[in-house]
């Protein structure tokens, strides 16, 4: 168990900066996620805190020493590859127990630490089978029975259940989290899929182009997005982003969306973007945010009409496409209010939820 | 279905739809295994005419005796197990075998790791480079060593001489040929082995050697942990089968050394070179080369086990 | 210890360690690049030898003081010319480009539609088969070419540049089978199906399909079968005995030898020149020529 910070560290690949000057600070036992669309530099910051890439500038620190200059097995940390890299003429108990070997544990000593990780992952039968005998997800497990005998200071993950699929995957990281729960190791997890971000993470670094965007918790991230880019890639469906104008209406804002469509700003937000008005903005709004009206619905102005492009059942819910001003819009609807393409219908807008961003800089401001 | 056939087409009430046999034999040839079988027969006629009966006729050759008049059963064999030459050339055989594809498997693995560790760029230059000894047709490359061991001329002799060593009699002492025939054939079949390792060794996966940095392997204990075991089945066929051709070689001592000095380069193939074609006795060549056999048979059968599992190992 | 604290230590006693890590990797390379030139040296100064000796005069050859390194009296073609010109060398060159053209052939219509027919067609015994002609392969010729002899005198091919052509298949149609074997099973089973479909024959299938998506496997067997017929060496020694039979191998190594002198210019510059073909095609199919060997043992 130990913190794990990086300054100002970049990567460079001949003359292209994939990870440019990252700064991050990871408390003893937190659970950190790097989130981010492919070639957003997670994956090579992850393997730099392994020591599986060299770090053009910057520093690394685990435990609150310099590893820049430590080759991997000397900075105590344990890895969980996305393809298992487990070593296939070996039995599981002995991938488990190879860097205890490598290292000179005593036999008992390793017997016991093998078997409490098997436990803890309900791999104890398969102990004396050979990787190619396994499912996806048990070749999974014995990945992580491997990090977790080591006990070391960081585990680090690399998109380890990509390789699955749908069903595995929301098995193992439940599995994942649980584990977490009973080993308490700082934990670095890198994933592509926002969704893990969200469930696993005590807090989410989300990257884009090599920088980080923003790091917070899965609920801050969701609610309180810092940039454009962070409030399209957290939740799915994504926030709906429309081209908007800010005007003053009275004695209160409103958004106008469409000659049609304008939408009260609440009185709440009207201090924050007062200076604002009259500029072209993005207005942002989740999905689940634009519903049919419903009793207990506060202002009526936040009501419009739309005629819906697709309507697609979801079971629980239904989602609604329909278009202002040329854009597409997505809402979340009770199954049974919702009338059928071509139709129009009646929507409310949860205003208390909104976000405007600065189409130039992509602030949410 | 005869009657079906006749009550909805009464055109052919009468017409017989008795199978003819031509008409079965047409069906037959189109029978997919038939064709298979067709498009494989050349294959079997060269076999079993040009390796399968030679290599029989060559048991009954060797039981006959030196005009091929009368049959002698095993006397060739007797006759050939009294000579002391003859086990000579057994015990020649064996250590040039042996200790040839020692060093080409051992020169082949070092190498090999070494080009692997340049970067990506440079390693298909350095291939090509070191590859060169196996593309020259060995007779050609035999008679280049020849001259190079020259006992008159010998470039090598000329550079000991001038940095002050004795000049080494390569071909005429018999310690001496020994070790060029050896010499000859390692620098002719090492880039062999350095093509089969070079490509076992970028069939593991990066992944598996990261994962052992992690461990805390060095490159020493990811050599004997990782890369051997991944290797092991590949490095067993490629030694098995340069056994097998090494054992059997022919160019080398033929044209160094044609067995001399004193019979003390010869091995099986030459000497039953010079029994059966040079001397005219065709059974005594044929027992000469028969003892390579069970070599081979056991070599073979090795080497088939390790195809198979890495058939499977792969599949 | 705090990384604040960490970070103010001074940046030259770190950067100093940064060095000699990145300073190991190099000299591991410099390491590796220096054994590479020592190997690279052994196995290339025959090749190298030979051609300095072929470019010298005989004078110079003979001459024992100088170096035979290099060439000191000036580069000269007479070797050549006089091979060309005063010996059998141009017909020992013309019969092994006639045998091998005609093996090479013969070896790919046989190894193709066998390797075809094993790899993608199950019949009763292919198995078999193919197994047993992986053993044939393990056959050498030092053990075949007693009974040989005896055969071909049978067919009255001895002595005859035609014996090699009947024999030479021996020593390339199993492996060639056996690496397009590999190549063809490689070959997802959904083409077939698409083609069947589509209405094509077995041959159709064969030539059209499977022949052209097989290409590199194509090449590289005939590569194979044209090195290995080119170097063959074992049966013309034992089977042709006049110069006007006699292919290069041979030819080079024992006809080109007047009385008991050994004009060994002329005789290098025969190896070199009947090295040449294998060499230029390796030269410029060099991936070709190695993924035959190692997809024919890699692939079991």
């Amino acid at each position: 168990m130990a913190e794990v910070a990086l300054r100002n560290v970049v990567k460079r690949f001949d003359n292209v900066e994939v990870v440019r000057s990252i700064n991050l600070d990871i408390p003893d036992n937190e659970f950190v996620v790097l989130v981010g669309p492919s070639g957003c530099g997670k994956s090579t910051t992850l393997r730099m805190i392994a020591g599986l890439e060299e770090v053009t500038s910057g520093d690394i620190y685990i435990g609150g020493e310099v590893v820049n200059d430590r080759p991997p097995k000397d900075r105590d940390i344990a890895m969980v590859f996305q393809n298992y890299a487990l070593y296939p003429h070996m039995s599981v108990f002995e991938n488990m127990s190879f860097g205890l070997k490598l290292r000179k544990f005593p036999k008992d000593e390793i017997r016991k630490r093998v078997d409490h990780a098997a436990r803890i992952l309900d791999i104890t039968e398969l102990l004396d089978r050979k990787p190619k005998a396994l499912s996806g997800g048990q070749r999974q497990r014995v990945a992580m029975g491997r990090a977790i005998v080591r006990n070391p200071k960081v585990f680090l993950f690399d998109e380890p259940l990509s390789n699955l699929d749908a069903k595995l995957r929301v098995q193992m990281r439940t599995e994942i989290k649980r584990v977490h729960q009973l080993v308490k190791t700082t934990t670095v997890y890198v994933t592509h899929d926002q969704v893990e971000a969200m469930t696993l993470a005590d807090r989410v670094v989300v990257m884009n182009n090599g920088r980080i965007e923003q790091i917070a918790t899965p609920q801050e991230l969701y609610h309180h997005p810092k940039t454009l880019f962070v409030a399209g890639f957290m939740g799915s469906p994504a926030m709906n982003f429309m081209r908007c104008r800010l005007e003053q209406n009275g004695v209160g804002l409103r958004v106008r969306l469409s000659d049609a469509v304008s939408l009260p700003v609440p009185a709440s937000q009207s201090a924050r973007y007062q200076a604002l008005t009259g500029k072209e903005l993005v207005f942002g709004l989740r999905p689940e945010h634009i519903t049919e009206p419903r009793r207990n619905d506060r202002d009526p102005q936040c009501e419009f009409a739309a005629t819906l492009d697709v309507v697609e059942p979801m079971g629980m819910e239904t989602m609604v496409y329909f278009t202002v001003d040329g854009q597409e819009v997505c809402g979340r609807v009770d199954p049974g209010a919702a009338t059928g393409p071509g139709e129009a219908m009646r929507l409310y807008a949860d205003m208390d939820r909104m976000h405007l961003i600065d189409p130039q800089s992509g602030a949410v401001l | 279905m005869a009657d079906t056939v006749q009550s909805w087409s009464p055109g052919l009430q009468g017409v017989s739809l008795q199978p003819s046999a031509s008409r079965n034999f047409r069906l037959f040839m189109r029978r997919r295994s038939t064709i298979a079988f067709l498009m494989c027969l050349p294959l079997i006629v060269i076999i079993t005419g040009l390796v399968l009966y030679p290599a029989l006729y060559s048991i009954y050759l060797s039981m006959l005796n030196k005009s091929q008049t009368r049959f002698i059963g095993l006397g060739n064999f007797s006759f050939l197990l009294s000579r002391d030459v003859f086990w000579m050339v057994m015990e020649q055989t064996a250590i040039f075998a042996l200790s040839a594809v020692f060093f080409k498997a051992l020169i082949g693995l070092i190498t090999a790791h070494l080009i692997n560790n340049l970067p990506v760029k440079g390693q298909r230059k350095w291939r090509g480079m070191l590859l060169v000894p196996w593309v020259i047709p060995l007779a050609l490359s035999s008679l280049g060593w020849w001259w190079l061991f020259d006992p008159t001329h010998s470039a090598f002799n000329y550079i000991l001489s001038s940095l002050g060593f004795a000049e080494v009699p390569w071909l005429s002492s018999p310690y001496w040929a020994r070790f060029s025939v050896i010499l000859v054939n390692v620098w002719y079949g090492a880039p062999f082995f350095l093509i089969m390792y070079l490509a076992a060794l970028k069939s593991v996966p990066e992944q598996l050697y990261e994962a052992a940095s992690i461990d805390g392997a060095s490159a020493w204990q990811k050599f004997v942990h990782i890369t051997l075991p991944m290797m092991r089945n590949i490095i067993a066929i490629t030694v098995l089968f340069s056994l097998i051709v090494t054992f059997a070689n022919f160019d080398i001592v033929q044209i160094m050394t044609a067995g001399g000095p004193r019979n003390m380069t010869h091995v099986f193939a030459t000497y039953s070179f010079m029994l059966g074609i040079r001397s005219g006795d065709l059974p005594l060549g044929a027992a000469t080369s028969l003892f390579m056999f069970p070599i081979l048979a056991f070599a073979a059968i090795f080497i088939l086990r390790g195809v198979r599992k890495r058939g499977r190992e792969i599949g | 210890m705090s990384t604040a604290a960490v970070a103010a230590r001074a940046p030259q006693e770190r950067l100093g360690i940064r060095a000699s890590l990145s300073r190991n990797r190099r000299w591991a390379l410099i390491t590796s690049y220096v054994f590479l030139v020592i190997f690279a040296i052994f196995f290339l100064i025959p090749p190298f030898y030979m051609v300095v000796t072929a470019l010298k005069s005989d004078a110079e050859v003979a001459h024992m003081a100088t170096n035979p390194w290099i060439i000191a009296d000036g580069v000269t073609l007479d070797q050549f010319r006089i091979l060309f010109t005063q010996t059998d060398f141009l017909i020992f060159f013309k019969n092994t480009i006639i045998v091998t053209v005609a093996t090479v052939a013969i070896t790919m219509v046989v190894s193709v539609l066998a390797a075809f027919s094993l790899g993608r067609m199950k019949f009763w015994g292919s198995s078999i088969l193919a197994t047993g002609i992986f053993l044939t392969y393990l056959v050498p010729d030092t053990l075949l070419f007693i009974p040989l002899f005896q055969i071909v005198k049978a067919v009255g091919l001895l002595n005859s540049y035609w014996g090699m052509i009947l024999v030479y298949p021996t020593l390339t149609v199993p492996f060639c089978t056996w690496i397009m074997i590999g190549y063809f099973q490689s070959i997802p089973k959904e083409l077939d199906e698409a083609a069947l479909i589509d209405g094509a024959g077995h041959m159709q299938m064969l030539t059209k399909i499977f022949i052209p998506v097989a290409l590199p496997g194509i090449i590289a067997a005939m590569i194979f079968a044209f090195t290995v017929s080119w170097a063959a060496f074992v049966y013309p020694m034992a089977f042709l005995y006049s110069a006007d039979q006699q292919v290069l191998t041979v030819g080079t190594v024992t006809s080109l030898i007047r009385g008991d002198v050994y004009k060994w210019g002329m005789l290098m510059a025969g190896a070199l020149v009947a090295a040449a073909p294998p060499l230029v095609i390796y030269a410029f199919l060099m991936d070709y020529y190695i993924a035959g060997l190692t997809s024919g043992a890699t692939k079991g």
